[in-house]
């Protein structure tokens, strides 16, 4: 994935800071980078679901590490995100037991839908469109991620509604 | 019906929480252990147990806990690899997410025989809402005292923490999840040294998967011979199956192991037969990682004899005529699947999760995954056939940690069982067009054109 230039603001609440601090504590006074994956995914969820340059080296500073281990670990792992997305993110899985059982049309479906590819976001930034790999969930196919929950055994009528709940402010993410 | 020891409490409503969880026997075994057992006694009970790691390589538990170094005087750990990735398998997050006190139990006694005072589980980033509920489970054990110091006066002290991964199928290999434990990039280590000498933070560390210490209680509240006699030959114990595909029941099963693979795909106690009743075309028994099976290898093995659920038979005949209990994770497809099609879809994924360190992976899975695509999209040559019989053969060995093997193990096993069906995609190429082309004209009916075809 390509980094992004676009601006973002960056607020680390007392509340996030708090949750931070409380990661930071399961690991060795000396081993604060351990915290680093747990840290990245708490900063992220409060700062709609992207990091950006920025905000990673605000990662680094909080954990007293170098930028350069924050990008390299957010460069590696497919969860964090390095442009815009967005707000509701559909990631399908598609990998053979997903596939076999209609993923792959599934997610052709609700692209046509949102009039959008594979990988894109609609022009309001409301929805991504993802193929990602095995989610774990191969008995619940054809299914898919949305912020912290999947969503399993999806027809195109539950992705219909679960399009308008999203629409509708309806769908909790975190 | 089989004997239940993991899921034995699965349907008790409420056992997600402590106090449920406690009243049907929970914790006992730490007190068991704590109270009348020294460290060494329970890992000779897991010895006697014969429980063989259940992530997938099937190495012997026991063992593997008494090669910790306790001789350095350095601090030692336990990690849980809940990091579950590999393609058809989702029975740790079952356990995690109905049972999670289990698994916190499972943690603490196995932690005491191995003499760690802070151990982590690591739990893969996507299984978010599981990792918050390990959260508070940990946290109700905190407060009901079975983890902190001295717990019940034994003088053990125990910190336990879940610690989540960010999407990375490479950190399921336990030297890649001790780098990712660090805050680092998921990169495997050379071995030696191994864990178990320098591990987490350069310290003694034994990393085993969720199911395997889950069943530890069990071992502490009964016997290691007790578990021995459950069971067939060297495959003690029951075992976790997620069953995935063309079935008409998927799902987690917890199985005695030795069941016949006829009774577990066809009875009503467990998948039900095919959905739909088509036929049966191909079985992945353990994981996208091990060789796939044609129909005729599934239920009776290349000399006739029953195949059972157990390492042993699932591996009979070799990687020729066999393949490997693996993970579990039973993937079953019907006459409509493209086995061209489903390698392509593997390769892609472990071209995507190869991390990179080693050429013949880093590469080699690229070209396998754009030859595979090449043949199932029309544009497949004949000669690619045996570029992907190559290309695997020098994948397989030659890097340092298994994902290399198990990208090639599945092109390779393909190629061997469904040869004339790459046959066909190269000779046909309008007749593949369409990526359902099997639903409409499943290929048994079609396969007499390869025959007929000769180059």
């Amino acid at each position: 994935m390509k980094i992004s230039h676009v601006k973002q603001d960056i607020n680390i609440t007392p509340e996030l800071q708090a949750r931070i601090d409380e990661l930071i504590s399961h690991y060795p006074a000396d081993k604060r980078k351990s915290a680093l994956l747990p840290v990245l995914h708490e900063v992220q969820d409060a700062h709609d679901n992207w990091l950006s340059i920025e905000l990673q080296d605000k990662v680094a500073e909080i954990l007293n590490i170098k930028p350069i281990e924050v990008y390299e670990v957010v460069s590696f792992y497919t969860m964090y995100n390095q442009q815009p997305i967005g707000k509701y993110m559909f990631e399908f899985c598609r990998t053979s037991c997903c596939a076999i059982r209609g993923a792959e049309n599934l997610m052709d479906y609700t692209c046509n839908k949102l009039g959008i590819k594979e990988g894109e976001t609609t022009p309001d930034g409301m929805f991504t469109v993802v193929g990602v790999e095995c989610l774990g969930a191969c008995g619940y196919a054809p299914m898919l991620q949305l912020g912290d929950y999947y969503r399993e055994n999806l027809t195109e009528e539950k992705m219909d509604a679960l399009i308008e709940e999203c629409k509708n402010g309806q769908v909790k993410l975190h | 019906m089989g004997q239940k020891i993991l899921l034995e409490h699965a349907n008790v409503p409420g056992i997600k929480t402590y106090e449920v969880y406690r009243q049907h026997g929970g914790y006992r075994s730490v007190e068991k252990a704590l109270k009348s057992m020294t460290p060494d006694e329970v890992v000779e009970e897991v010895k006697t147990s014969g429980l063989r790691g259940r992530g997938g390589a099937g190495f012997p538990t026991g063992m593997k806990w008494s090669f910790i170094d306790k001789k350095s005087g350095k601090p030692r750990h336990l990690v849980c690899n809940a990091d579950e990735s590999e393609p058809g398998t989702f029975k740790d997050r079952y356990l995690m997410e109905y049972i999670p006190h289990l698994l916190i139990e499972g943690m603490i006694t196995s932690s005491y025989a191995l003499g760690a005072n802070l151990s982590y589980i690591y739990i893969r980033g996507e299984y978010m809402w599981v990792f918050r509920i390990l959260e508070k489970a940990i946290k109700e054990a905190y407060a009901a005292g079975w983890l902190g110091k001295n717990i019940l006066g034994s003088g053990f002290d125990l910190d336990l923490h879940v610690h989540c991964g960010a999407g990375a199928y490479i950190c399921g290999e336990e030297t890649a999840l001790i780098e990712s434990l660090e805050g680092k990039r998921g990169n495997p280590r050379i071995k030696p040294p191994f864990p178990a000498v320098s591990g987490l933070w350069s310290n003694p560390t034994v990393v085993n998967n969720v199911e395997s210490i889950a069943v530890v209680p069990w071992i502490v509240n009964n016997s290691g011979e007790d578990y021995a006699k459950i069971g067939i030959g060297r495959s003690t114990g029951t075992k976790l199956i997620s069953a995935s595909g063309h079935i008409k029941n998927p799902g987690v099963y917890e199985i005695e192991l030795g069941l016949s693979v006829d009774e577990f795909m066809n009875s009503d106690e467990y998948l039900g037969g095919m959905m739909n009743d088509r036929p049966l075309k191909a079985l992945v028994p353990g994981g996208s990682s091990v060789p796939i099976l044609p129909a005729h290898l599934i239920y009776k093995n290349a000399e006739g004899g029953d195949r059972l659920m157990s390492y042993e038979s699932l591996s009979e005949g070799g990687f020729a005529t066999g393949s490997m209990l693996g993970s579990g994770g039973f993937i079953v497809y019907n006459d409509t699947t493209c086995i061209v099609r489903n390698t392509w879809n593997f390769s892609r994924f472990y071209h995507h999760e190869s991390c990179g360190q080693c050429s013949p992976c880093r590469e080699g899975t690229g070209w396998m995954e754009k030859v595979l695509h090449r043949i199932e999209n029309g544009h497949g040559r004949e000669e690619d056939i045996e570029l992907l019989w190559d290309i695997q053969r020098k994948i397989e060995g030659n890097t340092i940690c298994p994902l290399g093997d198990a990208a090639a193990w599945p092109v390779a096993a393909a190629i061997r069982h469904f040869r004339d069906e790459f046959e066909y995609h190269v000779r046909f190429p309008e007749k593949i067009k369409n990526r359902d082309h099997f639903v409409a004209e499943p290929f048994e009916k079609v396969k007499h054109l390869v025959a007929k075809q000769t180059v």
